[in-house]
């Protein structure tokens, strides 16, 4: 086997020195100077023999240690401790113990940094167990390894620090609590990627207006401080154009206008809708997506699915294709609006989360409330990832509560949540930014046609 | 037979005494959160925040495994986490046996504990110093290869590896709790070993817990030092042994 440097082979092949050999040395003189200290203690650590180096290192005399003092006396208390609660266990366990970094109580009241190596002689006929210890003096190397343990510190309170910023900023992201919107039952999740350190794109917001309520949520791509600006100027962008009578779609145009302004190379994928009470227990939502994963409907009964037009993300072009939809939501009717932090979560062997998947977990949750529905599904894809999503997730779920007793199943046929006109949607001419195509029916829902289930669960 | 080790190793410091009982007891040990084999991520700065968070374990350990009428054995701080168990469920358990309890370090007024508050603050620098074969490339395969422990076995001083972080919380909570008023709610039969010359429990704490302890039989011993099982194995056995009757 190739080995570097000198063989023993080679080692062996070198001339003699003159003078060599075990006659040039004398043990007893190789003791008591050696180049460090020698200790021999009992068990117990009582010390029965040092050498000179020792006794000229801390400054005691042979009489007043050898047979008198312990070990442990020589340390200060807070090694004393470790001395009983590790080191002696160790010995004992181990019949060693290598490079404990102590400071030993020099007899002139000093501190000497020490590194100790022990070992143990086991008992021979008449002689009791020993500990050999080596006590090597390590002032200047202690003093380097503080320097590194300040440097870590420094290091761990920065983390801390970056860590505690990305909360702060992820917090602006989303509402610290959802106010709560008459006759709708809402919630949502935010769970940064990861272990939270790093911040995200991800957001979503739930706001009054003069109008009624809306919502949005998006995911700018990428992460850290530059997403994180781009993230807020649209959160509070859309918070903004809100508060006008702004519909959905030019809502949105808007905020791709101000994003092309920032000059970023950030662009995002939002979701905005417009929430209208319809006069009896439910609800239309007039939404539209920008490149968005479509929110998927999860009715009372039937089939859950995506509802909703993608569109053109955000931040990349001048005219977006933005499209409008609307969706009559009845009693125990939910709308799930997330991310692709969802769906592209990625398990070990198992691929991406997946739109399947979502839909077979929001048809057993259906009867959850917001919050449960909403929490579930976090968890399943957090777990999903074994607890480290790779991407921030973000889940805001609207849904009408369902007071009475459940009503009888709606028959299938009148439920279709995508692909069908079934519905009047809301076609808004009034474009304020871009050529968007304008929806003229909801391509999904459950539209004013099967409006007899409104009345369900009252 | 449930045995529960201190602060600083883990459960090899029963592997001179548990072996005695296994005829007769269903011997089980454990290593704290945070220590020995049980992984970092079992571990949990807000659960063990208090010794509170142990003493759970050790209940959920008992019930985990259907103890019933269980000898409860525990040295140094884990003597406290078993007085506290007792005292949250006192009849899962038949006998406590507590070796080097200290309900308190610190010295309280009349009360002295052996320790000051700056002592226990020289003690956490010194857990700085000492990683123990602790570091942050050495944790993942140690910590990943549990089914390969002989990677973990061969490194100096693995018995007591601690991750330093959680070396240093455990340790703050261990010396600076006061479990002083837990002592008289034990109801179930107690045993204190105390060793001769004991630096982190002295006489005077493991008479103080006698007292304390309604009903309560202290055993002086002749092993010096904290830790007994380790230094005095059979003299801690038949302490034990003469305890329980066998």
């Amino acid at each position: 086997m190739p080995s570097a440097g000198r063989s023993n082979e080679d080692v062996r092949r070198a001339p003699r020195h003159p003078v060599a050999g075990d006659a040039d040395e004398n043990l007893e003189d190789l003791y008591e100077n050696a180049p460090f200290g020698y200790l021999s203690t009992l068990m117990d650590g009582t010390i029965v023999k040092v050498n000179t180096t020792f006794l000229t290192l801390t400054g005691y005399d042979r009489e007043g240690l050898v047979g008198r003092a312990r070990i442990q006396s020589l340390l200060p208390v807070g090694d004393r401790i470790f001395y009983e609660t590790h080191f002696a266990p160790l010995l004992v366990i181990q019949g060693q113990v290598r490079e404990i970094a102590v400071e030993l109580k020099s007899a002139g009241g000093a501190r000497l940094p020490v590194l100790l190596n022990g070992v143990v002689r086991g008992p021979v006929p008449d002689r009791p167990a020993l500990v050999r210890f080596s006590v090597a003096p390590a002032t200047d190397r202690r003093e380097y390894e503080r320097e590194l343990l300040r440097a870590r510190q420094r290091a761990e309170r920065s983390e801390a620090e970056t860590r505690r910023l990305a909360q702060i900023l992820q917090a602006g992201f989303v509402p610290s609590e959802l106010p709560p919107v008459p006759g709708a039952d809402v919630a949502g999740v935010y769970r940064p990627a990861g272990r939270g350190d790093e911040v995200g794109g991800d957001f979503y917001d739930l706001f009054e207006t003069p109008q009624g309520w809306a919502l949005s949520l998006g995911d700018v791509c990428g992460k850290g401080a530059q997403a994180a600006v781009v993230t807020s100027l649209a959160r509070y962008t859309l918070r903004a154009v809100g508060m006008q009578r702004t519909p959905p779609r030019d809502a949105l145009a808007l905020l791709n206008q101000a994003v092309l302004r920032e000059r970023t190379d950030r662009f995002l994928t939002a979701a905005y809708a417009r929430i209208d009470r319809d006069g009896g227990e439910g609800a239309r939502v007039t939404m539209s997506l920008a490149g968005h994963p479509p929110p998927f409907l999860v009715p009372a009964a039937g089939a859950v699915g995506p509802v909703g037009r993608p569109g053109t993300l955000l931040g990349v072009f001048q005219d977006p294709n933005l499209y409008e939809t609307a969706v009559d939501l009845a009693p125990g009717d939910a709308l799930v609006f997330y991310t692709d932090g969802i769906i592209e979560g990625r398990g070990a062997g198992e691929g991406l989360f997946g739109e399947e998947r979502l839909a077979g977990l929001l048809e057993a949750a259906r009867d959850l409330d917001a919050k449960g529905v909403a929490e579930h599904l976090v968890d399943e894809v957090v777990s999903f990832q074994s607890g480290l999503p790779s991407d921030d997730i973000a889940v805001l779920v609207l849904r009408i509560p369902r007071d009475a007793p459940p009503s009888p199943p709606r028959p299938p046929g009148l439920c279709r949540p995508s692909g069908e006109r079934a519905g009047s949607g809301e076609a808004d001419g009034a474009a304020a930014g871009g050529e968007g195509e304008v929806e003229d029916g909801a391509d999904a829902g459950r539209g004013g046609a099967d409006g007899g289930d409104g009345v369900d669960g009252v | 037979m449930v045995f529960s080790h201190g602060f600083g190793c883990d459960q090899n410091m029963w592997r001179l005494v548990a072996p005695a009982f296994a005829d007769r007891y269903r011997v089980v040990l454990f290593d704290h959160a945070g220590a020995g084999a049980s992984g970092p991520a079992s571990y949990s700065f807000e659960r063990y925040s208090s010794l509170g968070g142990y003493a759970q374990d050790v209940l959920e350990i008992c019930r985990e495994a259907d103890l019933k009428d269980v000898v409860f054995v525990g040295h140094s701080v884990s003597a406290m986490i078993g007085v506290l168990a007792e005292a949250e469920e006192p009849g899962r358990f038949g006998a406590l046996v507590l070796v080097g309890p200290s309900p308190r370090y610190i010295d309280d007024g009349d009360y002295v504990g052996g320790f000051s508050r700056e002592d226990i603050d020289e003690l956490l620098e010194s857990l700085e110093s000492n990683y123990l074969g602790w570091s942050s490339a050495m944790a993942p395969m140690i910590v990943g290869n549990p089914d390969r422990p002989e990677l973990g076995a061969e490194l100096t001083n693995s018995f007591c590896r601690t991750d330093p972080a959680i070396a240093r919380h455990f340790a703050g909570v261990t010396f600076l709790s006061d479990n002083r008023a837990d002592l008289r709610r034990v109801t179930t039969p107690t045993l204190i070993l105390q060793c001769s010359d004991d630096l982190i429990a002295p006489r005077a704490v493991g008479e103080y817990v006698h007292r304390e302890i309604p009903g309560s039989e202290l055993v002086l011993m002749e092993a010096t030092g904290h830790c007994p099982n380790l230094s005095a194995p059979q003299e801690t056995v038949d302490a034990i042994r003469a305890f329980l009757g066998d």
